[in-house]
């Protein structure tokens, strides 16, 4: 038997060293962010970041989980409603802002043991129904009062330009932490198997992979980062409005922005994000007229480019940036036709 | 040779329908035995309890001297019980080499290296190697069917379970799978094979179980079990060779 030693596992290639190295050094250039950029850019940016986590998690969860969710809203309102919550209660205001995605992670838990025992359809509309069901349990809470809403006052405290450059920097950060962790997780041996799951779950279960421990940890991660974007959110807003938090209007941007750049690549919703980010600056005053648009463009995408833009790219080029899959390489040639 | 499988008194009804009825089975190590049976005589109900699809409604599942029967197919395969479906199951999506590679690190519990080397070996030995990146859902029927091969041999299985594996091949095709099912009898592996075209199934087993309406009507060394009186009745001169 020919040792494998003739056969190798390759990863990385030149152009995702390149890319990592341009990303930290654009994440560099971003750190000084609120020295550089204006008022209003600024602010713009925070929303960014949270734009770019809300496609991440989408996408890791519908694109390499296959679990197509439109209740992820229920997280990005429990996440700016947990922050409200926790700084009332005393808590630092930007303490709080991180500490509230990783309570509603953890609240996550027992509801995936429910809801992942849904298939298809059926999860998908079970998510929004649990969305709906927090937004009216929000409402019932004495400090939000109903639709009047409340608002994170502890952040008056701070200077206009103060608290915009501290918006930014904890948008930023934990933006990064967020992506890294799909990337990383996506990458792992536990990041195949769930891709195993998303395209049969039958098989995956039958060479080994837990496949409902799997599930969770993937369910989770895109609750806390859903609920990270909408603690961000709040951030910037300030006002806590349930409806505006709970409103399915989020997840269909999540899904706006990772059809567009491209179902199940991990680069794809990145610069879905970037896209819909810049629509909606250069478009968003148009009111209904912009929505009718957005929604125009995702079922254009979804009829004529399912893969979206860097599916094509990937398919088309063999571009892989941000590689998480695995590629084989053969040290001879004459072993390519070895049996 | 020492007993890896034993399975008593397996039943398995579907709601008002009995799949399997009080079936005994076992596997003794290395061995290769073969399951026949017309259609709905309950061949693939029987390995999908062994393999742990599904539980069964009565009856004990034994592996390695310990009692499997509540454990699921994860669980089962992570212990040693892998399986080939009737109707292969690829990752589409992704290339062969990651179909095999979550085998070997799940069902095999393989770390990384350990995993890439297995995936390797899996490949190679199921004729693979040369389309490993690939992605599944190229793949035509024999491929599928070698993936289905090497997914499961990367698992790492002290016993394997076929079910059809040769179904839809030509001749020539199925040829292949048996050299490669051959192969890993000789690293040690016992194969349970479900099997509709005998003369094929017949060049690996050396014993042969007969089903029919959920239960075993015959079984030991295959001419002996194909000339029993109900095997043949059971086939109504259908021509079983």
């Amino acid at each position: 038997m020919t040792p494998a030693a003739a056969v190798t596992v390759h990863r990385w290639n030149r152009a995702s060293i390149v890319t990592m190295t341009a990303l930290g050094l654009l994440v560099l250039v971003l750190a000084f962010g609120p020295a550089i950029f204006g008022a209003t850019l600024t602010d713009r940016m925070t929303t960014l970041f949270a734009y770019v986590i809300l496609a991440a998690m989408w996408n890791a969860l519908a694109g390499y989980a296959g679990l197509v969710s439109v209740g992820q809203q229920a997280f990005f309102g429990l996440g700016a409603y947990a922050a409200v919550k926790l700084s009332h209660g005393g808590v630092e205001v930007y303490l709080a802002l991180v500490l509230a995605p990783l309570i509603v992670g953890v609240l996550s838990l027992p509801l995936s043991s429910f809801a992942l025992r849904l298939r298809g359809g059926e999860f998908a509309i079970g998510m929004w129904v649990f969305a709906e069901l927090m937004h009216l349990l929000v409402n019932l809470d004495g400090l939000v009062q109903g639709e009047t809403g409340t608002s994170l006052i502890a952040l008056s405290s701070f200077g206009p330009d103060a608290r915009r450059a501290f918006n930014y920097w904890v948008a930023l950060a934990v933006m990064l932490a967020l992506v890294a962790a799909v990337f990383f997780l996506l990458r792992s041996r536990t990041g195949a198997a769930i891709q195993a799951i998303r395209d049969s779950e039958e098989a995956a279960a039958s060479i080994g992979v837990r496949v409902m421990a799997t599930k969770r940890l993937i369910f989770v991660l895109a609750a806390t980062g859903c609920a990270a974007a909408g603690a961000i959110t709040l951030s910037t807003l300030t006002t806590f409005q349930p409806k505006t938090y709970f409103s399915v209007q989020w997840t269909a941007y999540m899904i706006f922005m990772t059809l567009v750049g491209g179902l199940g690549t991990f680069e794809g919703p990145i610069v879905g994000a970037v896209i819909f980010f810049i629509v909606e600056t250069v478009f968003g005053a148009q009111g209904v007229w912009y929505l009718i648009g957005l929604g125009a463009a995702a079922l254009l995408f979804s009829l004529f480019l399912p893969r979206g833009i860097w599916g094509v790219l990937t398919d088309r080029f063999g571009i892989a940036l941000l590689p998480v899959g695995y590629r084989l390489r053969f040290a001879d040639a004459t072993k390519r036709t070895e049996s | 040779m020492p007993r890896v499988l034993t399975a008593v008194g397996i039943t398995k009804r579907f709601n008002a329908f009995t799949a399997v009825a009080d079936v005994d089975f076992h596997l003794d190590a290395n061995e290769a035995v073969g399951i026949v049976g017309p259609n709905g005589a309950g061949k693939t109900t029987l390995l999908n309890v062994l393999a742990g699809s599904y539980p069964p409604t009565a009856g004990t599942v034994t592996f390695g001297g310990a009692d499997v029967s509540r454990s699921n197919a994860a669980d089962r395969c992570r212990l040693g019980i892998a399986r080939s479906h009737q109707i292969p199951r690829p990752f589409g999506n992704m290339t062969v080499f990651e179909n095999v590679f979550v085998a070997a690190s799940m069902g095999a519990g393989a770390a990384r290296e350990q995993a890439y080397d297995g995936s390797i070996e899996s490949l190679r030995l199921c004729g693979m190697l040369a389309i490993a990146n690939r992605k599944a859902e190229t793949l035509g029927l024999l491929d599928r069917k070698r993936l289905e091969l090497a997914r499961a041999l990367a698992t790492g299985p002290q016993i394997l379970l076929l079910d059809e594996i040769g179904g839809g091949l030509t001749d020539a095709e199925a040829a292949e799978l048996v050299t490669i099912i051959r192969e890993l009898r000789g690293r040690g592996i016992a194969i349970v094979w479900i099997e509709h075209i005998l003369h094929v199934l017949l060049q690996v087993v050396e014993r042969l179980v007969c089903m029919d309406a959920g239960r075993i009507i015959a079984q030991g060394v295959p001419e002996e079990a194909l000339a029993h009186p109900a095997v043949v009745e059971a086939y109504l001169g259908s021509g079983v060779t």
